[in-house]
């Protein structure tokens, strides 16, 4: 939150570079001093732990960069000859790998965790659209990486989504082309494919310079919700409080990292992309990486017509949709409490938001005519019931109603919890509980 | 109030109704994978293999003799483009020495560690005879491969290959367990498992029955059989499994050169970051001791 400044350059060189340049003073105002709840959970850690793994990301694709060869007739050959001849390059490559993996685990847990809290209700509703926008460039950045490979996904995963565009009416096939740089996917679109993917991280940390100025003009949310009322009584400095215990569940993050990238390096990812690209074969199943699949069954989940607009448009807006409505939730959700906590509704109907989703990250890799619940045969013989495309009808339908129909209603009819006065007395209160649980007769513990 | 309470009934409902899904979704699931019997290929079973497990490494011995059956039996129809022989010689490859061997009295200055040096890698290369040039005259010659020559592919190019083998296009081995699901126990499975077709299936002039194989019907003939292969070392059986065990070890050797030091490096690495953390979490307790949080 903003605050003044107690930074006191101390030396004649501090003093006289304070005074043309007060960039210590900034990162001492903004990561020492700061201002933070004394309640954060672990929960909040995980942006920490997204700014982490961007940095991994720029700083092994430089490296990466520097060995690979943006060419249809060499690309797949210098990605092996990173895995073998390279010193470290298969430690390299695993990492930008998987890192990009572990870069969406924290940045959905992020979003599930602001979700959940309500940290993007005023006044923190351009954080929370800054951070929408780092989503939809992540993944941009993750669909172009996955393609630099040139295996068999890579080509025809680029296939299918760039195609998705020419459902756009009047202007699409030329988008397409634009994408494409010729009238297929091949060396041309590999190579700006190459370019953007090495432009969009910076852009990335751009915005997040941006989200982390947006996030410390009204400071951090918190579990409870309840703004900062005393400086002195609900925060601590960021240093140490902070930096400690975010240190801490960082370095328990990258176990999880370095499990995957030493043991398992090639778990998230599919088989088929250590076959070449070959335009001529098709896949039997071209699924695109893990942190797309819900957004893929969305795609997906729209069948029919409606009127004038065919599925395929319907199905590009409805997925596209599903990340733009996220912008306007500050707005949507009518309720005068933050977090969810206190929410006995919406704190169930948020629950099941989450399950949905995870099926919906099913249904993207499931073949989608899959029979769940065959109920009989039809005239033609062929086998009619519940199928994956009509879960992830279900679950689409539900996607949105979540953030359409119950933020809007439910913040209107809901009695929520009583509050604690402060963030401090909630500390409080809580503390006593766990002494009285204990039963009074042991000594209080350390902490 | 009313509205609250009809409400909290209904998320009991939607909760009902999700695990009544999830039930669905196993039991769908298992009718529908019975439902495609007929030519989904069998899912391979586990072995065991030496390089498995947090700590597994390559039996150096299994993947020589994966080497052999490769060079005898695959190599007459397999190409393997991203493999040089010099990599045989590399540290962690099976041809890889430490020191020269005495008996063959090779100067001092000679360092076999080396895998341009190694007597056996240089040996095996030379087997093959690779194109080269243009030489002064501009002339494409041939001569014995070298080390740093990549593996001599048996075609000259797809459309060679495809002439040859029924319209079939032999994939690249190179990094080939890595390119299929659960890559060594498929392999293996497919190596050791031609079978007599069912009654009633068809299998058209050219093409071979196997249950591993997506379809069932492939075009490779069953390429191993016993005793097609002749071992050096009398107690290992020349049965078709053993050479099945022995190339699948291969070619993963071949796919994940590195995966020994990865693992090796893996362990240190994640011991480093539990000790660290144990260090922060020490730190964290210590600093937040007079918080009330």
């Amino acid at each position: 939150m903003s605050h003044p400044s107690t930074y006191n350059p101390q030396s004649t060189f501090t003093k006289w570079l304070d005074s043309r340049l007060p960039i210590v003073r900034l990162m001492h105002d903004s990561f020492v001093d700061f201002p933070t709840p004394k309640n954060l959970n672990y929960w909040y850690t995980f942006g920490g732990i997204a700014a982490i793994m961007l940095v991994v990301q720029i700083v092994t694709g430089v490296v990466l960069a520097m060995h690979y060869t943006p060419h249809a007739d060499h690309a797949f050959e210098s990605v092996e000859k990173i895995m073998r001849d390279v010193n470290y390059g298969w430690l390299i490559r695993y990492m930008h790998a998987n890192g990009a993996s572990m870069f969406f685990i924290a940045v959905y847990i992020h979003m599930a965790r602001g979700l959940y809290y309500g940290s993007y209700k005023a006044p923190r509703e351009i954080l929370w659209i800054l951070g929408v926008i780092i989503f939809v460039l992540m993944m941009a950045a993750a669909f172009m990486g996955y393609v630099l490979p040139w295996g068999q996904m890579s080509f025809w995963g680029a296939t299918v989504i760039t195609n998705l565009f020419s459902a756009i009416p009047v202007v699409g096939d030329s988008i397409v082309t634009l994408l494409w740089g010729g009238f297929a996917v091949d060396n041309a679109t590999l190579n700006r494919f190459f370019s953007l993917h090495y432009l969009v991280p910076f852009i990335i940390a751009g915005v997040v310079i941006l989200h982390i100025w947006a996030l410390h003009i009204p400071g951090n949310n918190n579990p409870t919700g309840i703004e900062v009322k005393s400086v002195e009584k609900d925060t601590v400095p960021f240093h140490p409080y902070y930096t400690v215990k975010d240190a801490f569940a960082i370095v328990l993050f990258l176990v999880l990292f370095a499990v995957f990238v030493f043991y398992q390096p090639n778990a998230l990812g599919h088989p088929d992309n250590y076959i070449p690209a070959n335009p001529l074969a098709t896949p039997a199943h071209i699924v695109p990486e893990w942190y797309f699949l819900p957004f893929y069954a969305i795609l997906r989940a729209i069948t029919f017509d409606i009127g004038p607009l065919e599925a395929k448009l319907l199905g590009v807006m409805a997925m596209f949709g599903a990340i733009f409505v996220l912008v306007f939730i500050p707005w949507l959700d009518t309720s005068k409490v933050k977090s969810l906590k206190f929410r006995p509704i919406m704190q169930w109907l948020f629950v099941f938001f989450l399950i949905s989703f995870l099926i919906l990250g099913w249904c993207g890799q499931a073949d989608p005519d899959k029979m769940l619940i065959q109920a009989g045969t039809n005239a033609a013989g062929e086998a009619v019931g519940f199928k994956v495309v009509h879960l992830s009808q279900i679950t689409t339908i539900y996607y949105f109603a979540y953030f359409l129909i119950a933020m809007p209603i439910v913040g209107l009819i809901e009695t929520p919890k009583p509050l604690p006065r402060s963030i401090s007395e909630s500390v409080l209160k809580r503390n006593e509980k766990k002494e009285s649980d204990v039963g009074g007769a042991q000594p209080a513990p350390a902490e | 109030m009313r509205l609250y309470s009809v409400l909290k009934g209904l998320r009991y409902a939607a909760g009902g109704l999700v695990i009544g899904l999830g039930i669905a979704l196993l039991v769908g699931g298992a009718a529908q994978a019975a439902g495609d019997a007929k030519t989904a290929a069998k899912y391979p079973h586990k072995q065991h293999w030496h390089f498995n497990g947090p700590f597994g490494t390559f039996d150096a011995l299994a993947v020589q003799r994966g080497f052999q059956v490769y060079k005898e039996v695959c190599a007459s129809c397999h190409s393997m483009d991203l493999l040089s022989y010099r990599n045989l010689g590399q540290k962690g490859g099976p041809f890889y020495l430490d020191y020269c061997p005495e008996e063959l009295g090779l100067p001092d200055t000679v360092d076999c560690s080396n895998p341009n040096d190694n007597p056996i890698v240089k040996a095996i290369a030379a087997e093959y005879m690779v194109v080269d040039g243009p030489d002064e005259f501009g002339d494409m010659f041939e001569r014995p491969g070298e080390p740093k020559d990549r593996f001599v592919s048996p075609y000259a190019n797809e459309n060679a290959a495809r002439a040859v083998n029924n319209g079939a296009y032999p994939p690249d081995m190179s990094v080939l367990t890595k390119a299929r699901k659960s890559g060594p126990d498929y392999i293996y499975a497919l190596l050791t498992h031609y079978e007599e077709a069912p009654q009633g299936f068809k299998v058209p002039p050219g093409q071979y029955y196997n249950p591993y194989y997506e379809g069932h019907l492939l075009s490779m003939a069953a390429p191993l059989s016993d005793g097609i292969v002749d071992y050096e070392d009398e107690s290992v059986p020349e049965t078709t499994s053993q050479y099945a065990k022995d190339v699948v070890e291969f070619l993963h050797w071949s796919a994940e050169p590195k995966l020994e030091v990865r693992k090796r490096l893996g362990f240190m690495v994640i011991t480093y970051l539990i000790l660290f953390a144990a260090v922060l979490y020490w730190s964290y307790r210590k600093v937040w001791a007079d918080i009330e949080h």
